[in-house]
């Protein structure tokens, strides 16, 4: 049970804060987000992406063999505390091929699939988007429909794919699709590679309650893709699947948790800044409890990651713990972003900055807090997996 | 890095259980009860085990181990809800002389905090020896000096309490700074202890609701049950990873701020035994309310250990000042 990062593990720090204390000023604040910018946005993340590459920052916990570090857990808690010390640009666009189908295809690629995909998603050149869930198949994922059959070297894909983060300018898919409707739902689905340039695909952008235009709609007919681009075997996709799907629960908000204590210390200063009668709201005892209830429970939480990176090195993936560190991050989350707002008072009905408050970021962040709590695995389903797979209780109906 | 047990540790929580679960099995609690509490052989063996004894030196015949090994200890302990002033006599380990070797037994008041009134001792019957903090300092009170009424009847069965109305100042036995020290360490064994009861109740819970059937199946299949039961194992996870960084920073204080890491474990885990405990209770249902069920006494012992070391409300202002003054 040891805490102390080791002299090799402070000296990663060391250049790395370095780094970053250059960098992130030069690469600037994002354009805003909204309709339109989507170009503007992809720049901005895979120039940073780039960056990234070139200092050997990139793909930090990817094998070295496939242009990865290769680095300790030390050095990667370290590197999620530093770069949300330094208010990194978020990995954005970049998420889903870093995050998701880069890992993937590490785990389950074939050497082709390899060479054609990771040194390109590691330098920033091609962006991923997820063709997971569809309107019928959510939570009950497995359910989906949209199908493919086999035309000779090709499979004919015809079907409705939605929330699918950065359609409009993601290179390639990571698509599910059933390829045998008579097995089993868990036993019909393939994995496949889909270039989002194919011919029949049309992506029609859904408005967030957040008024973005993150997510898409994407419509597949007749959409051939080459039976070359299947990872994993014919009807193994779910097991393909679950290999991603673990790694969205292990680490892949670990420097978000960790930011969130730095937005809890921004949060005080703000209180300390608004006028409530003859003071400020900070002189609130009921504010400083709950602020620091939520600094304790944020302690808390990230020595739960800390923990649970200990343990995953021992099994290669991170566990099912990774749902409970899940759970309890998203609804800590909504916590602190619903207490922010209300800090602002009557400056919360402002989603731009007004009267000197900070608003538009506030308000950013309350309203997309609204969506962890359901995206990568709701929290019921957090629930059930953490009561099924941990507690050993009956399942649910599958 | 590496925040996970080591062998030893593993194999040192692993003997304390084994050793809780021999003596003190839930048969065993009535007979407790009877006796306030307080069984000497049970204390012998704990001391024999190295609980008092754990963080002395070797020189001076001690185990020579660290917090971070005493909170897998005393965690053991609270999920036993092994009886007696346990926390004390470690702390006066070094300080008073015969309660390394459990001979003479060390009970002890928290003064220092916000909620500390009225003065109640616990176990003041089986006591040689009285440790009480306060600001200035912790002090040694002669148990002859003091005029204490016994509390008819204590809510925790096994945690009798003496209701003292004038607290003589007593011998000055360590300074401020050391008494500090002690209220922090005596803050990490507490939450450890409540970590434990977390841990039990939701074995209780799960155990119950992987065999109470009710229309035709097990409780635990309803996923009302199973949420609460997710829930639990969630806040049992998080009073854990904020008690061993707790133990772990207390040895190691580069590692991060001792004070943050106690008031973030005794708040998680405080939280975690209390939830728990009730959520025990509900989840047997009319069984919970008995006296038979023992999540009783898990939620009772979660009282006596909030009272202590700091209660949830006051290490959440001290942690909203530790943000502030971190800024």
């Amino acid at each position: 049970m040891d805490l102390r990062y080791s002299e090799s593990e402070e000296k990663f720090r060391a250049e790395l804060r370095a780094w970053l204390e250059v960098e992130v000023p030069a690469h600037g604040e994002p354009s805003p987000w909204g309709e339109g910018d989507w170009s503007a946005r992809r720049d901005y993340d895979t120039r940073w992406q780039r960056k990234l590459y070139d200092a050997g920052y990139a793909g930090l916990n990817w094998p070295r063999e496939y242009g990865g570090r290769d680095a300790s857990l030390g050095e990667q808690l370290v590197y999620y505390e530093e770069i949300a010390r330094a208010k990194a640009p978020y990995i954005g666009t970049c998420f889903v091929g870093m995050l998701h189908g880069g890992p993937t295809l590490i785990a389950e690629g074939t050497p082709e699939q390899k060479a054609r995909h990771l040194p390109y998603i590691l330098r920033g050149e091609q962006i991923w988007c997820q063709g997971f869930s569809e309107p019928g198949a959510g939570s009950d994922l497995a359910s989906l429909s949209t199908r493919a059959v086999r035309d000779g070297d090709h499979y004919v894909v015809n079907g409705h794919k939605i929330w699918c983060s950065f359609a409009q300018i993601a290179d390639y898919a990571e698509l599910l699709v059933r390829t045998d409707p008579d097995a089993p739902k868990h036993r019909g689905i393939s994995w496949l590679i889909l270039p989002m340039g194919t011919p029949g695909i049309e992506i029609r952008p859904l408005r967030t309650l957040a008024g973005e235009g993150e997510f898409s709609e994407v419509f597949l007919e007749n959409v051939r893709v080459p039976v070359e681009n299947r990872v994993g075997e014919e009807n193994d996709g779910w097991r393909v699947t679950n290999v991603t799907l673990r790694f969205e629960r292990g680490t892949a908000f670990a420097s978000e948790m960790y930011q969130l204590q730095k937005f809890l210390a921004e949060l005080v200063r703000l209180a300390k800044r608004v006028t409530r009668g003859d003071g400020s709201a900070w002189d609130d005892v009921a504010l400083r409890r709950e602020v620091g209830r939520l600094a304790a429970e944020l302690d808390a939480l990230w020595a739960m990651v800390k923990l649970s990176v200990c343990q995953s090195s021992t099994t290669g993936v991170p566990g099912v713990g990774a749902s409970a560190v899940k759970l309890y991050y998203s609804e800590l989350n909504q916590r602190v972003s619903e207490l922010a707002m209300r800090v602002l008072g009557r400056g919360v009905l402002s989603q731009v900055d007004v009267a000197g408050m900070p608003s538009r970021a506030v308000l950013g962040r309350a309203l997309n807090s609204l969506s962890i709590t359901i995206a990568a695995g709701t929290s019921q389903i957090q629930r059930n997996i953490i009561s099924e797979r941990i507690l050993g209780l009956p399942r649910e109906a599958r | 890095m590496n925040f996970q047990l080591s062998e030893d540790q593993e194999a040192l929580q692993q003997g304390v259980r084994s050793f809780c679960e021999g003596r003190v099995p839930f048969g065993q609690l009535a007979e407790l009860e009877r006796t306030q509490g307080f069984d000497p052989t049970l204390w012998g063996g704990l001391a024999e085990m190295g609980v008092f004894n754990l963080r002395v030196a070797e020189r001076d015949e001690g185990v020579g181990l660290g917090s971070a090994d005493a909170v897998l200890v005393f965690q053991e302990l609270g999920r036993r809800l092994v009886p007696g002033p346990l926390i004390w006599s470690h702390l006066a380990a070094g300080l008073i002389k015969g309660a390394a070797t459990g001979e003479v037994v060390v009970g002890g008041l928290d003064l220092m905090g916000a909620a500390t009134a009225p003065v109640l001792v616990e176990h003041l019957e089986s006591l040689a020896a009285l440790l009480v903090l306060r600001p200035q300092g912790a002090y040694r009170v002669a148990l002859e000096e003091l005029n204490a009424e016994a509390v008819a009847v204590a809510l925790d069965p096994l945690t009798p309490m003496h209701y003292v109305e004038m607290l003589p100042e007593g011998e000055l036995i360590v300074g401020a700074e050391g008494a500090r020290r002690l209220r922090l360490e005596g803050g990490a064994l507490a939450s450890a202890q409540l970590l434990g009861i977390a841990e039990a109740t939701l074995e209780l819970a799960l155990d119950y609701a992987k065999t109470r059937e009710q229309f035709g199946r097990a409780i635990g299949s309803f996923q009302a049950i199973k949420h609460m039961l997710a829930d639990m194992f969630v806040r049992q996870e998080s009073a854990r990873a904020a008690v061993y960084a707790a133990g772990a920073t207390l040895d190691d204080p580069e590692v991060g701020d001792v004070e943050r890491a106690v008031s973030a474990a005794k708040i998680n885990a405080g939280d975690a035994a209390m939830k728990n405990a009730r959520s025990c209770i509900q989840i047997h249902g009319g069984m919970g309310y008995t006296w038979e069920v023992p999540a009783h006494y898990y939620l009772k012992r979660t009282w006596v250990l909030e009272s202590v070391f700091g209660t949830v409300e006051e290490h959440s202002d001290r942690m909203g000042m530790i943000v502030e003054g971190g800024l």
